[in-house]
């Protein structure tokens, strides 16, 4: 095979692969599943930089702040 | 794990407005829109008058959830109603369907379109980096992340609005009715909610 036929040939082989690629049908919109959340996911409040993923830290964290409401053990009653 | 959630004494809440502020403040929420209001009932009538701290009340069964088209909404582990405002259209069915008028919606343009859903977050924040600018934008502030309550209850000067786990906050509760001692409601006030109880010999 000469080498602008070569030429050709690939070129072809390219313009068609090219081609054909744009006939493929990608999904352009939001499939929505009834009743499931569909946004982006979030993150536990016990990943953040603060816990590192320490959950128990975070809970305790989060029963000190809790109790801190009640005055009968804050000032004691 | 916890269920989040908020419990407001009528019998304590003086109707300051500083849970409203705190939110407000701390979570830089637009004009015209208020996450937290408080709803005084007998207006200046002595010894009537009762007020209570309302928001988003992180249903456990939330109507907002059901009845969205675009299933925004998702509930976190520790029970907190939240929701994806990239993917909010506004439509304002939450609205109808919240029992508390929770769900807000800010102004958008100039002839009053429609904004995206803004609702109390528990300050949890929102599907976005904890604490990065793109959620302090869209949501607010994620105290929870940083292991605080949320603002409104942790500013409110007579502990009337208590925020927590559902069950260590009604033990609270429980303590602080108890230690109130009325006779005829000693352990829950259901009288004070309820009114009193119809007099000896009264007729109907």
């Amino acid at each position: 095979m000469s080498a602008p036929r070569t030429v050709i040939v690939a070129a072809f082989v390219a313009v068609a692969s090219l081609g054909l690629a744009g006939c493929g049908e990608n999904q352009q919109v939001t499939v929505y599943k009834q009743g499931k959340y569909q946004g982006k996911p979030d993150t536990k409040p016990w990943d953040s930089p603060e816990y590192g993923g320490d959950q128990a830290k975070w809970e305790r964290a989060i029963e000190t702040r809790t109790q801190g409401q009640n005055e009968y053990v804050r000032i004691g009653g | 794990m916890a269920r989040m959630k908020f419990l407001c004494d009528a019998e304590r809440c003086i109707e300051c407005n500083g849970c409203v502020t705190a939110c407000k403040n701390t979570n830089d929420v637009p004009w015209g829109v208020n996450r937290r209001r408080v709803v005084t009932v007998n207006d200046g009538v002595i010894g009537a008058e009762k007020s209570i701290s309302v928001a988003c009340m992180h249903c456990s069964d939330a109507p907002c959830m059901a009845v969205c088209p675009v299933d925004c909404f998702y509930r976190t582990e520790e029970g907190v109603v939240l929701h994806d405002k990239d993917l909010c259209i506004g439509c304002g069915y939450c609205f109808y369907a919240c029992p508390f008028g929770a769900p807000q919606f800010p102004q958008a343009g100039a002839f009053g379109l429609r904004g995206k859903m803004d609702k109390c977050t528990f300050c949890a924040g929102g599907p976005e980096k904890d604490n990065s600018e793109a959620e302090f934008k869209k949501y607010g502030e994620n105290r929870l992340a940083m292991g605080k309550l949320p603002a409104c209850a942790e500013m409110c000067s007579t502990k009337a609005l208590l925020g927590g786990d559902g069950d260590v906050i009604s033990e609270i509760y429980r303590q602080r009715v108890l230690k109130r001692g009325r006779a005829s409601d000693a352990l829950w006030g259901w009288s004070t909610a309820y009114g009193a109880p119809p007099k000896q010999g009264a007729t109907k």
